[in-house]
């Protein structure tokens, strides 16, 4: 999926993954271990760690654990967490950070999500707007596995029956946001090198 | 009543009966909408699990292009693109750094940002600005005897709180008892329906979309106000039927539908031959409720 895979760029250095996650520590240093998080979230049930363990091992500091965990991957972003911590914690936000160091370490459990989330961005850097089918088509191609699209078959069909499909072929399109997502990587690793200074 | 538009990406695609409702009702309702000129994508939740600068640079693109038109309150009815602008525009309001960092990116395309749009939910408006007694007063076709669920889902809600209570949501009842249904009394209106979950965790979104269904069986009918939560309720009941051994099949209807049909809209103008859930007792009443309006 090429340039779209800049967004965020890799580390370069330990210091700066380890950076990264002090800064997500600092977001959530207030934490009394209540467990508010755990019992608001909708999906504790299939979680192998609950949120609050997820962030006592952040303030931790023990990585390892932190991405062998699928936890972070399962937020659906409901922000019931965040409305109801008692200490006001971004959780939710915080939540996102631990997806994007998933990402830049290319955590194994997070290649679904980060294969969806990347191929949706791909169809939004080239078009403006996202196309959905487009969208899809480099999904199932960036998870290399010819099942997965029958799943989605059923679902293809209706909204085809519907005439919601966009029957465009995938293109470069016009790469309409290219320059803005060029633009952010060039920040992001402007910003990194300066702080690894 | 005069507003800037920011349909977003779902309601030219999957959810184009949403932008046809919204348009019409509004037409109905004597509200002008002014489309925000060359918007693109808001980043959806896909941005912000990649980086926080691109996800605050594609929301703060739309919000620059909206600071130059009009200053006027900016209409979204897709509940993603509403939190994703709404959020953006009150960092890079709140935020000097942050700000020149996003502007930094804009000034490429000639864009700046100050942080002024003011971004609000369909729900938002159609509850605060129009209200229920609008809707009354241009009853056309009253929906008497059906039973309708409110369903708000997650981001319209939280974490802002902009409008209406994030755990116990009541913004729908008015406006749905205007048609003259009931509003169903339930728990689930402000529960997460699993979102993208569906896509990457197929076991967990059938779960949590199952409990909704489940919950709305004395209903006719679910409302909603979001793409996402739309399709999730519409698309997977037979799967989630055969999962649960048990029919759960009902119709899912954006907000603005129900509303137009009240209204006397026709169903066609509204896009209802384009949503997933319509169930033959749904259409029936339609038939006969057009009837008794001629």
């Amino acid at each position: 999926m090429n340039k779209v895979d800049q967004v965020p760029a890799a580390y370069r250095s330990n210091a700066e993954a380890n950076r990264e996650m002090d800064d997500i520590g600092r977001m959530i240093r207030a934490c009394i271990q209540c467990g508010t998080c755990s019992g608001s979230c909708p999906n504790e049930f299939a979680m192998d760690l609950t949120p609050r363990r997820l962030w006592r091992l952040v303030l931790l500091g023990q990585e390892e654990e932190i991405f062998s965990s699928t936890t972070f991957c399962l937020c659906s972003a409901c922000y019931y967490c965040t409305l109801r911590c008692p200490r006001g914690l971004p959780l939710t936000e915080a939540m996102y950070r631990l997806k994007q160091a998933a990402a830049r370490r290319k955590v194994k459990a997070y290649r679904t999500s980060e294969a969806f989330y990347g191929s949706f961005l791909e169809s939004v850097r080239r078009h403006g707007r996202v196309r959905e089918s487009e969208f899809m088509t480099l999904y199932f191609s960036a998870m290399k596995n010819p099942l997965l699209p029958l799943r989605f078959a059923s679902l293809g069909l209706k909204l085809m029956a519907k005439g919601k499909v966009d029957l465009r072929p995938p293109s470069r399109g016009d790469m309409r946001l290219a320059a803005l997502f060029d633009k952010v990587a060039r920040l992001e690793s402007r910003q990194l090198t300066r702080n690894d200074r | 009543m005069r507003y800037l538009y920011y349909p977003g990406c779902s309601l030219e695609g999957s959810a184009r009966e949403y932008g046809q409702a919204t348009e019409a009702l509004m037409k109905a309702l004597g509200v002008q909408m002014t489309e925000v000129e060359d918007w693109t994508c808001c980043g959806a939740s896909a941005a912000e699990a990649r980086s926080r600068l691109l996800a605050l640079a594609l929301s703060g693109r739309n919000l620059a292009l909206a600071e130059q038109m009009d200053h006027m309150d900016i209409l979204v009815p897709c509940s993603a693109c509403y939190l994703n602008l709404a959020k953006s525009n009150i960092e890079i309001g709140t935020d000097e750094h942050l700000r020149a960092k996003v502007n930094e990116i804009l000034a490429e395309e000639g864009l700046s940002v100050r942080g002024k749009a003011r971004p609000r939910h369909l729900l938002d408006i159609l509850a605060t600005d129009i209200g229920a007694e609008a809707v009354a007063t241009g009853l056309a076709r009253p929906l008497t005897g059906l039973v309708v669920a409110p369903y708000y889902g997650c981001q319209c809600l939280r974490p802002l709180a902009a409008f209406d209570d994030p755990e116990n949501p009541q913004s729908m009842k008015a406006l749905i008892e205007a048609t003259g249904a009931k509003a169903l009394a339930w728990p689930m209106g402000a529960k997460c329906c699993g979102a993208a979950l569906m896509n990457t965790k197929p076991e967990v979104g059938l779960t949590l979309t199952g409990k909704i269904l489940e919950n709305a069986r004395t209903a006719d009918a679910i409302v909603t106000v979001c793409p996402m939560c739309q399709m999730n309720l519409e698309a997977y009941q037979k799967k989630i039927s055969k999962r649960l051994a048990s029919d759960i099949s009902i119709s899912v209807i954006y907000l603005p539908q129900l509303l137009g049909l009240a209204m006397g809209i026709d169903a066609k103008e509204l896009g209802l031959d384009s949503n997933l859930a319509i169930t033959p007792d749904f259409r029936r009443f339609l038939t006969a409720t057009t009837a008794e309006a001629c």
